[in-house]
């Protein structure tokens, strides 16, 4: 018999078309597609929407294609750990070959249609943003020093610069701001998680904070960088983007996300273990709420100056 | 006389994937075809010269060559 079939042994565990989308992690990416959208919009010149979307779309297709090349480095540590075993490349649906490939393929794709689509500044702006998560972190920093979240997360920082950059051809001190509150933020939101998934990194050998420093060193640093993140964000309410409305947000959500960190910094490991980490897993939710919160107030603030009609389109 | 279809066993396994392909394939297609559009109908000074005198290499009248 010559049939294909023949040729290729078990079919249970083949990958269907969602496995694939998997592997660009849909999650991150509905954060890259909203900040970045962020981006675009309170940028001071206007888009055309269908350019606006376009860039959008593979601004986040860059950033999958990033997730891919992520689980394709990090399949030994991913089938390790708990949180990230079932993803398809430890789960057996996607070889390590073909993330590597569609993550190389979509990096390249991704790079060029923003290019064409909007401007090359923002083009290269995803080309790094790329590089710097698949290199710099994935590859280097990731298994090398706890300040691994730190550094890496400016990776996830770079979505809104580049949709500025869509709308402006450049780079502004509101950019900057808009970079900085998400690089701020990531290392309070990731080390919030890494305090009830400690085990799982420790299983991995992956140098996190809680890991190398323990955990009263992490809740340390959680209120030091939320307490550098609170002048950041606020700062920005007296930029172009900045308004009253964006400022009452980020005074209320930096209090919140400035106190939890604090009551999170007074509680040692009895009392966290007594509640299996209420209190750690609140902060890591409202740190999702801060960061969508923030941006929306952004978001808002602009559509309020354009008066709602998206006038300037 | 057509030969019978039979639906292929890989067929039937590969649905979805080909399907998703398919799909984002069709979606590529018109992302670059609306962008074409936009980019064509909201390019500014766009000049078409296809046998066509362009006014602007053209030289002025009066105008005194380098070289002369």
């Amino acid at each position: 018999m010559t049939d294909a079939t023949q040729q290729i042994g078990s079919y249970e565990d083949e990958a269907q078309f969602g496995d694939y989308v998997a592997l660009l992690k849909p999650r991150v990416m509905s954060l890259v597609v909203f900040t970045a959208a962020v981006g675009v919009f309170v940028a001071p010149v206007s888009v055309h929407p269908f350019v606006a979307f376009v860039a959008i779309l593979f601004i986040a297709l860059g950033g999958g294609a990033s997730g891919a090349l992520n689980m394709w480095y990090d399949h030994d540590i991913d089938a390790v750990m708990k949180r990230t075993s079932r993803r398809p490349v430890p789960a057996g649906k996607v070889t390590k070959g073909e993330a590597l490939s569609i993550g190389l393929w979509l990096s390249g794709i991704a790079v060029v249609m923003l290019g064409l689509a909007a401007n090359w500044v923002a083009a290269g702006i995803l080309a790094f943003t790329i590089f710097f998560y698949a290199v710099i972190y994935t590859m280097w920093l990731k298994r090398w020093t706890p300040q691994n979240i730190v550094i890496g997360g400016a990776a996830g920082a770079f979505p809104p610069m580049i949709g500025w950059a869509v709308a402006t051809g450049g780079v502004s001190v509101e950019s900057v701001l808009m970079f900085a509150i998400i690089f701020m933020w990531t290392p309070p939101h990731f080390w919030a998680l890494a305090l009830f998934m400690n085990e799982d990194y420790s299983k991995a050998g992956v140098p996190m904070l809680t890991v190398t420093h323990g955990r009263r060193v992490t809740r340390t640093h959680i209120l030091a960088y939320a307490t550098i993140l609170a002048p950041l964000a606020v700062g920005a309410a007296f930029t172009s983007i900045g308004g009253w409305i964006y400022l009452l947000a980020a005074l209320y959500l930096n209090v919140r996300f400035v106190f939890g960190a604090y009551k999170l910094w007074q509680r040692d490991e009895v009392q966290s273990e007594a509640d299996s980490y209420a209190a750690e897993k609140k902060y890591f939710r409202f740190s999702l709420t801060y960061l969508f919160a923030s941006f929306g107030a952004l978001l808002l603030q602009a559509f309020w100056v354009q008066g709602f009609g998206m006038g300037a389109w | 006389m057509a030969a019978p279809q039979v639906e292929h066993e890989l067929h039937t396994r590969r649905f979805s994937r080909n399907l998703g392909v398919a799909l984002t394939l069709v979606c590529f297609v018109f992302i670059v075809f609306g962008l074409t559009y936009v980019k064509i109908t909201n390019g500014g000074l766009n000049q078409g010269f296809d046998h066509v005198v362009r006014p602007e290499l053209m030289p002025l009248e009066g105008a005194v060559t380098e070289g002369n």
